[in-house]
Parts: C-alpha cells; sequence; structure tokens
C-alpha cells in the first residue's frame, strides 16, 4: 500500500463478543491490504487505523487494557466499532462476562455503551451481523446480533454488516478503506440485510465455476467427484457473495472449488436453515428465500413447501 | 497479612477468548491463583438433532484459531460412528494431516509473535533504526506518528533483550504476519478456506489433489521451513538467553497427557493405538510413559458456574446444567481431570509423552535444548520449555509434511462417503496445537443425539476440582515471585506460554437424546 503525508489517525476499538475469534484471524489472513497496512502503515493512502483496542493482539492486559479502552470512550471524538461475536442476552448477559470500567460487567452491556459513543459500527462476521452460530437453535444463551442489540436499546448508529463465517479479508479492509475514503455506504450501497453490495450484491451460484456443470445436468453424486454439488446440498443458489471471484486466502480456493457445497455462511439464515449442509434445496424452494425487513428484524422468510428430500 | 494483595488481571489479551486471572501475593510469592474463564456458549447443545456429517463442520465454530483441530476431532469422531474409521482413502488422510499439519505451524507462529513475545520483545526499539529491514522502517515510520496503540500501552519494567536483539524480534514480528498468512494459505489448497475450512468431513477430505496443487502446498511450506529453523528457532533461543529464570518458572502439575494425532495410518480403528504422528501416552516428572486410557477421565464442577450434582462425571456420560451465580463457581470452565489429577496438554506434553516413547527425532530436540542449557528435563517444566517445546514440534512437522505431500496419489480416492447410519456412537481423539482434544457423539434415527467435547484449554485452564487440586495453569502460577504487582509479567508469561484458546474450552453438555425444536420455516 502506498503511504502518503500527512496520515490521518482514525481511532478504533474492536470488541470480541461471543465470538471464536476466526473474524479476527480471517482479518489477519488480507493480501492486499496486509494487516500490517491495516494496523502500522496506512489501511488507504493518508489513513491510518489506531487499532486502541483488539484484545487478541494488543500488547497491554488488565487494566492497561481496560484504561484505554475507558479513554478512547471518554475522548469524545468518536472512533470505528468493529464487534465480532453475537451478544449472550441471556440470564442477565452472565453467559459473557466482561470487565467494565470499576468492575463486572457483560459483554452486552460493554457492546451498548461501546456503542454509544461510536462514529459507526461494523459488526464483523454473521454471528454480530445476524446471531450466527452462537445464536444456532436452540440459542441457549440468549445471542442476538449488533442491529437486534441497538435497536431493542433504542440507541441510533450507522451499522455495516461484514457477513461471512468468517469474512473474506477484503470484505473487512474494503468496508472500512470505504467508510475512511468515502464516508459510510449509502443506502443504495447496501442491501437489504445490511451488507456492502459491492461483496453481496450477486448471488454466489451466478458466479460460481461449477455453473456450467449445473446447466449441463453433470452433478456430483458423492463427495470428490467432479460436477456441480447442487445434489449434495449447496447452498449457492440461496447465496449472495463474491466469494468464487474472489476466493480465499490470497485467491487460491473457496469452498464449492474445494468440492465442498456452500454453507451459506454470509446469509442471515446460517446455521439453521443452511443446515443440513448436505440437504438438497428442493426446487420449489429455489425461488423461495427472501429478506424480511418489513418487521425492522432481519429474518429468512421460507413460505411452507412440501419437503423434496431424498 | 499486611503484604497480601490481590491482583486480577481482567482480561488476559493476546489469548483466544475471554480469561481472568486473579492471584493472592503475600510477601511477593503467589499464594493462590484463580483462572477464569469469562464465557459460555452451549456449543454442543446447538448440535444435537442435526445431520451427524454436519457437525465437523459446524462444530470446528467453537474456535478460529485452530477449528481444524475441531473439524479433524469431529471426523474421527464421525468416522467411527459411521463405520468408515479403518477405510478412509491414504488421499483423504494425508490431505487431512497436510491440512492440519499447516494449521498446527500457523498457530504456533502465531503464538510466539503474536500473542507471546510483546512480553519479552520491545518493539520501540525500531524507533530509531536506521537500517534497511523494511517492516522496522515501517514500524519506526508508525511510531513516530505517535499514535503507539496497539502495541502500547503495555507492562513495564522488564524488557531485557539487547537493542538490536529487540529490532530483531520487532523486524519478525512484522515477518511472522506473512508466515502465519502462508502457512494458512497452504489450509486452503486442500481444505478451500482458512479459518472454518471446509475439506475434511467424514471419511476423508473434499479435495483432489493434483500436481499442481501438490506443487504450490511444497513452494510454501519451503518457504516456512526456512523461515522456522533461520528465524523461529533462532528466536526462540535468543528469548531463552535472555530470560533464563523463565526456565524455572511456572512449572505447573508435572503430568502430561497426550491422545496423539495426525494419522499414519488408518486400519486400526482404536485411536489410541493407531500409528500417528504424535504419539499417545501419560508421563509425569519421571517421564516413564504409560499407556493413554480415555475412560480415565472426569470432569468436576464444584468451582465452575455448573449443578454440583453432575460432578465428576465421565464425558461420555456427562450432563451440565449452568448455574451462572453459583456461590462457589468463578469460571465457565469445568476442571477435567485424568484418574483424579490434573494433567498439563499442549506442546510440552506431546514432546514428553514421545520422548519417553522413545521417538528419535525428539529425543535429538530435547537432547540438543537440555545440552545447551546444561540442565536436567525438570528445565523442560516451565514457560521457556513451552515456547521451546512449540517450535522444535513446528520443525519436525514441516520436514514431515514434505513426506506426506510427496506421497500424494493424483487421481486416486479422496474420501469413503458413505449415507448417515440409522444409530451409532463415536469418539474422536486427536491432539490440537495445545492439546489433547476428544470429541464424543451418539447417532440415533440418523440424528445427533449426543455431542461433547473435552479441550486442551478445559484441562489446562481448569479451576480447582472437588478435592480443591489447582487446574495446571493456577499450580504454575502458585509459587511464583511477582517482582512488581503494578507490572505482574510473571503472571501473563505463564498463562500466555499455555497458549490458552478460551472459545474452545467453554461447552455445554445436554441429557442424553433430548430433542431440541428446529426452526425451518418462519
Amino acid at each position: 500500500m502506498a503511504n502518503s503525508e500527512p496520515v490521518e489517525e482514525h481511532a478504533a476499538v474492536w470488541f470480541q463478543a461471543s465470538a471464536c475469534s476466526g473474524c479476527v484471524v480471517a482479518a489477519l489472513n488480507g493480501v492486499a491490504p496486509t494487516v500490517r497496512d491495516l494496523i502500522v502503515d496506512q489501511i488507504a493512502p493518508g489513513h491510518h487505523v489506531s487499532l486502541k483496542f483488539q484484545p487478541t493482539i494488543m500488547a497491554g492486559s488488565g487494566t492497561v487494557a481496560v484504561d484505554i479502552l475507558g479513554a478512547t470512550e471518554e475522548a469524545g471524538e468518536g472512533y470505528l466499532l468493529v464487534i465480532d461475536g453475537a451478544l449472550p442476552t441471556a440470564a442477565g448477559g452472565l453467559f459473557g462476562r466482561a470487565a467494565g470500567r470499576g468492575g463486572e460487567s457483560t459483554m452486552h452491556e460493554r457492546a451498548l455503551e461501546l456503542a454509544e459513543k461510536a462514529a459507526a459500527v461494523v459488526a464483523m462476521g454473521t454471528c454480530a451481523a445476524y446471531g450466527g452460530m452462537h445464536a444456532a437453535s436452540p440459542n441457549p444463551t440468549g445471542c442476538v446480533s449488533v442491529t437486534d442489540a441497538l435497536a431493542e436499546a433504542g440507541i441510533e448508529k450507522p451499522i455495516v454488516n461484514v457477513a461471512g463465517c468468517p469474512p473474506h479479508p477484503d470484505w473487512f479492509t474494503g468496508t472500512v478503506g470505504h467508510v475512511l475514503l468515502f464516508g459510510l455506504p449509502t443506502a443504495d450501497e447496501v442491501d437489504s440485510a445490511g451488507r456492502p453490495k459491492r461483496f453481496f450484491g450477486h448471488l454466489l451460484h451466478d458466479l460460481c465455476q461449477r455453473r456450467g456443470d449445473f446447466e449441463a445436468n453433470r452433478f456430483a453424486k458423492s463427495v470428490g467427484e467432479p460436477g456441480c454439488l447442487y445434489e449434495l446440498g449447496c447452498k449457492g443458489p440461496w447465496t449472495h457473495a463474491d466469494c468464487p471471484e474472489r476466493e480465499f486466502n490470497g485467491g487460491l480456493n473457496w469452498c464449492v472449488k474445494a468440492g465442498s457445497p456452500c454453507h451459506g455462511c454470509v446469509e442471515p439464515f446460517f446455521p439453521d436453515v443452511a443446515s443440513p449442509i448436505y440437504r438438497k434445496i428442493g426446487l420449489p424452494e429455489l425461488p423461495r428465500v427472501a429478506l424480511d425487513t418489513g418487521s425492522g428484524r432481519l429474518a429468512v422468510v421460507m413460505r411452507p413447501q412440501p419437503a423434496e428430500d431424498e | 497479612m499486611a503484604d497480601t494483595q490481590t491482583i486480577r488481571i481482567d482480561p488476559i489479551t493476546r489469548i483466544e477468548g475471554h480469561l481472568k486471572v486473579e492471584v493472592v501475593v503475600d510477601a511477593g510469592d503467589v499464594k493462590e491463583a484463580k483462572c477464569s474463564g469469562q464465557m459460555f456458549r452451549g456449543f454442543e447443545m446447538m448440535l444435537l438433532g442435526r445431520d451427524p456429517r454436519d457437525a465437523a463442520l459446524l462444530s470446528q465454530r467453537v474456535c478460529g484459531v485452530c477449528p481444524i483441530a475441531h473439524a479433524m476431532a469431529s471426523a474421527l469422531c464421525l468416522d467411527s460412528a459411521f463405520g468408515v474409521d479403518g477405510q478412509i482413502p491414504d488421499n483423504g488422510r494425508l490431505m487431512r494431516n497436510l491440512i492440519f499439519g499447516s494449521n498446527f505451524i500457523q498457530s504456533h507462529i502465531l503464538h510466539f509473535y503474536h500473542l507471546a513475545a510483546l512480553d519479552f520483545v520491545d518493539v520501540s526499539a525500531a524507533a530509531d533504526y536506521e537500517g534497511a529491514d523494511d517492516g522496522l522502517k515501517s514500524l519506526r515510520g508508525f511510531i513516530g506518528r505517535g499514535e503507539l496503540a496497539p502495541f502500547m500501552p503495555r507492562y513495564e519494567g522488564d524488557y531485557r533483550l539487547p537493542k538490536e536483539a529487540n529490532q530483531q524480534g520487532a523486524a519478525h514480528y512484522v515477518r511472522a504476519l506473512e508466515a502465519r498468512r502462508i502457512a494458512h494459505e497452504m489450509c486452503a489448497i486442500f481444505g478451500g478456506k482458512m479459518p472454518h475450512q471446509v475439506g475434511i468431513v467424514v471419511g476423508g477430505c473434499t479435495e483432489t489433489p493434483t500436481a499442481d496443487k501438490i506443487a504450490a502446498f511444497l513452494s510454501k511450506l519451503e518457504w516456512l521451513r526456512r523461515f522456522i529453523d533461520d528465524v523461529y528457532i533462532a528466536d526462540v533461543l535468543a528469548v531463552a538467553a535472555a530470560y533464563p529464570d523463565y526456565f524455572g518458572i511456572g512449572a505447573g502439575p508435572k503430568r502430561y497427557l497426550s491422545w496423539g494425532g495426525l494419522d499414519l495410518e488408518t486400519k486400526e480403528t482404536n485411536l489410541l493405538k493407531r500409528e500417528r504422528f504424535f504419539p499417545a501416552g501419560r508421563v509425569g516428572a519421571d517421564l516413564t510413559l504409560e499407556a493413554a486410557d480415555a475412560e480415565q477421565v472426569a470432569e468436576y464442577v464444584r468451582n465452575s458456574w455448573y449443578d454440583d450434582a453432575t460432578s465428576g462425571r465421565k464425558p461420555a456420560e456427562a450432563d451440565t446444567v449452568p448455574a451462572p451465580d453459583k456461590e462457589s463457581g468463578y469460571s465457565w470452565l469445568k476442571a477435567p481431570r485424568y484418574a483424579g489429577q490434573p494433567h498439563e496438554v499442549g506442546p510440552l506434553a506431546r514432546a514428553l509423552v514421545a520422548y519417553a516413547a522413545g521417538d528419535e527425532a525428539v529425543k535429538r530436540d530435547v537432547e540438543a535444548v537440555l545440552g545447551r542449557l546444561e540442565a536436567g528435563p525438570e528445565a523442560l517444566f516451565s514457560v521457556l520449555g513451552r515456547h521451546a517445546a512449540r517450535a522444535l514440534e513446528a520443525r519436525r512437522l514441516a520436514d514431515a509434511m514434505l513426506g506426506w505431500a510427496m506421497a500424494l496419489k493424483p487421481g486416486e480416492p479422496v474420501c469413503e462417503w458413505r449415507g448417515v447410519p440409522e444409530s451409532g456412537t463415536g469418539r474422536g481423539l486427536t491432539e490440537a496445537p495445545r492439546g489433547s482434544l476428544g470429541h464424543w457423539c451418539e447417532i440415533q434415527d440418523h440424528k445427533l443425539t449426543r455431542y461433547q467435547l473435552v479441550v486442551p484449554t478445559t484441562w489446562n485452564a481448569s479451576p480447582k476440582d472437588d478435592e480443591g487440586n489447582p487446574g495446571p495453569m493456577e499450580q504454575a502460577i502458585i509459587g511464583t515471585k511477582i517482582r512488581d504487582p503494578e507490572n505482574p509479567f510473571e503472571v501473563v508469561r505463564i498463562v500466555r506460554s499455555f497458549d490458552p484458546c478460551l472459545a474452545c474450552s467453554v461447552h455445554m453438555l445436554t441429557p442424553k437424546g433430548r430433542e431440541i425444536g428446529r426452526c425451518r420455516v418462519l
């Protein structure tokens, strides 16, 4: 990444809620920009992200870490808040404890406090964006998405959902870079699930290298066979992401190319509606999935239909 | 008791997950230590009622740092439940090892440089660097701008490396970002993507090996082999030379366990007897090998936030009821014990078990370290012993992976793909980068009716058991001299030497056969 002077510093806080750290590790895997561009050099010419708090990599522990987080909150200058993980709300939030200012707090409470003082929020990964794996049925810890938690608390902040379990690093750096260079995405630039259309604007099925096999009725019947993975349960026809074009880990591979059906991990319906992962999508289901934003809550609408299981 | 003081470190950063540590210091010595897991998720509950094949893909989401270990344990567990455990095609076995081995190397490099090194290496030494190293020039520019997060603030007062060594360490911190990324690219070649790979499934793997993939993999492996030899191991030795007292700090219970891992064959269906790159076994301080027996494991909860009535059960019979307000509880981690005793798991445990089992390469490595130190094996039971074991394990693995990659046969089968059995039980025992990992499952009516995990950090960071025995990490901290309670370097160095991974370690079991409601149609 080309560096330039002067450099504008942008304060950022990465708060980890009920998460697996996969989103953090994914962010480390960026090739262009790299994580070095992100935290040491410049994410875009003239722009440096000053990552005040990031529990997986920050040097300080304990009060040293809690104090810098508190100081960033109190500075009154706003910051970009990145949250990975969903927010546990059951049992008064005790399933996710967190150090607070002046004592014990919960992830749910801290996330809301941090969001109030933030300039904008990036919900990093499907758990933060929609609940994801951590809210999977029967959701014993009452995990909710960042959007739902903020709505419930009446906190109005711009939120961008960088979906994926975990997201492609470009989806994260591209979104942050866009915010720094061009401002928050406009309503036209995000889809109904709050994701940047730049990355999530196309049906994965339409971009897939195996689409030709689908059209020609060449279907893999068993793992390891060539052909379209539709019969093996691929959720590509339900999933919006540019995985086939972008590919993961330096553009080397992605799920379907590696012989695995897409699990739909960028969608609000992941994982409950996406599983059984190897269950073929019945033909009547193909056009019937939509996102319901009418209620103000993201949900998958899938009209009842006769089961088409093999 | 005027000198008694409680030091509370919350959060412990630069680990995976949410951990709090409280130590009671009396006249400079730690008298008590409490490790407290701060998050509970209920992953096992979320797997019940699902298609068993989904477990290998969903259970790995327990942890984004070691997802492959969970995918692998789950696949092994399902292999046995599906009855294909003796029939995994060689290509499937080898690709599993290559995906898994790549992540071991990634995890070890990430741990040393990006999680642990900032306790030993002062990156601020880059401020007046005048040479041509690209990474150091970047750091110098970064420091010059004055916004020092996330490298500052930090604990101060015990950075001992000479300036040039600090600069070198800082340069290698930057270079290691690339090294660990390359290791994940290797995972992706055969596993689709990382984190949360898709290649390891019941029966084998989904990818098909081809010459170009093998060549790409080997090219990256060679780059990493050089990095491990010339940089990683050299840096561990440099840290060891400047902090030699850490060969005497952080011993722990001196009981070590390994389930063994990375299959060298798959005909033997008893995983504890299977020929594996990491041998299975259990050793004490005398390094006499005993066979590992999974029946010896029980989990205790008197000091955990779970109902006391569920304490002392074997994993296959466990039943867990959260009690978030329980008075005697101080952690979401249970306390697994082997034959009633706390055991350390991880790279040091694997090295000591392999040493006791007579593994030649491990013996050479261990004897080289001890020869250099002019010390006996007890020096290995320490903070630096763990770092050294991890680095040397990375090298042995990289060497072995070269052979595994060359043994792949394009065009041959990769997976023994079967339908889901009507019923069955399975057990998958392996080694994650940070220690022994087990998955247990039961299938009825083609669905998962039981799913359980006992994971490495639950062993290492466990709270006291019902007998009052502190967990391994707690034992490692107790007795340590704290030089400066405001900057308790000793505690965080000990904790990080275990490479704790808290996301994995907190989970939940449910009563047998419980039906989980599913919302497929909203």
